[in-house]
């Protein structure tokens, strides 16, 4: 008989985090731009995403002041589809992983 | 044009702005040519035996070299040349027919001698895009910052222009004001 070995410590597996990180890899960022109009900016992201007033707003004002903003997060598919929609509203939006 | 107002409501809800035969025919013709720059970029879509079999339609992989089609055809991605360049195939089909639609209900909904503009809600979401399509692309092209002044000095070659630009976003912002309170 032999005793069961003791787990290996210096492979740790890393299932927990690599699922944590597969569940919300990737984001939509819309980038600040001299032409779209900050009322129709946030109109476009509660259309979009459903957003309550605020928080689009609050997304928008990102955009104007800070050059940029992750207006969603989710798996690759969802935000390829978020970003192909932000283009058609004429956003300038981009996909990146977190 | 003095802006958009509600009329009626529930399923008979519109918004209705009046547009002089000239405001009409300056929208029209830009709207216009959005339309054909962007049916000209559909025309360098590859085609092989596998598009013809399929039916599946596939965009050039690169982006426009023309830097108001770059704008209204954005990159999907800008640190990962492969994954912009295979997304870009994948879906610029797809955004050209969606502005192409959205130019569309412009044209049918506003009469070419002006007058009378009537717009569900669904058509007012087609003016809100193809009015910004046609607004990115004349910004692009006139360099527009976000300082611009309403006026340029008259030795400036673009001061003939901005009058129209300041005007579409007078006609867009009213639109999403307008918009906004009918949901």
């Amino acid at each position: 008989m032999s005793a069961p070995l003791p787990a290996p410590t210096r492979q740790v597996d890393p299932d927990i985090a690599e699922d944590a990180v597969a569940e919300t890899p990737w984001q939509a960022v819309v980038w600040n731009d001299p032409v779209n109009l900050m009322s129709y900016v946030t109109y476009v992201l509660q259309k979009l995403f459903g957003y309550p007033e605020p928080k689009a707003t609050a997304l928008m004002l990102d955009v104007h002041h800070k050059g940029k903003a992750a207006v969603s997060s989710g798996d690759k598919e969802k935000i390829e589809t978020d970003v192909a929609k932000l283009h058609a509203a004429g956003l300038w939006a981009t996909m990146q992983r977190i | 044009m003095n802006g958009w107002r509600r009329s009626g409501r529930g399923a008979k809800l519109r918004l209705v702005a009046s547009l002089e035969a000239q405001e009409a025919a300056v929208l029209r013709g830009l709207v216009g040519e959005i339309r054909q720059m962007l049916a000209v970029r559909t025309g360098e879509n590859p085609s092989d035996e596998l598009t013809v079999l399929t039916g599946l339609r596939t965009g050039p992989p690169s982006k426009p070299d023309d830097r108001v089609l770059a704008r209204l055809l954005p990159d999907f991605s800008t640190d990962d040349a492969d994954l912009a360049a295979g997304l870009r195939s994948l879906h610029e089909p797809a955004l050209i027919e969606a502005k192409d639609s959205a130019a569309s209900v412009v044209l049918n909904t506003l009469p070419e001698s002006g007058g009378r503009v009537e717009l569900t809600p669904d058509q007012a979401d087609a003016w809100l895009i193809a009015l910004n399509d046609v607004r990115l692309a004349l910004g692009t092209a006139l360099d527009v910052s976000e300082d611009m002044p309403e006026e340029l000095p008259p030795d400036d070659p673009r001061a003939a222009h901005i009058g129209v630009y300041h005007w579409l976003t007078f006609v867009q912002d009213a639109l999403v004001q307008s918009r906004m309170q009918v949901r």
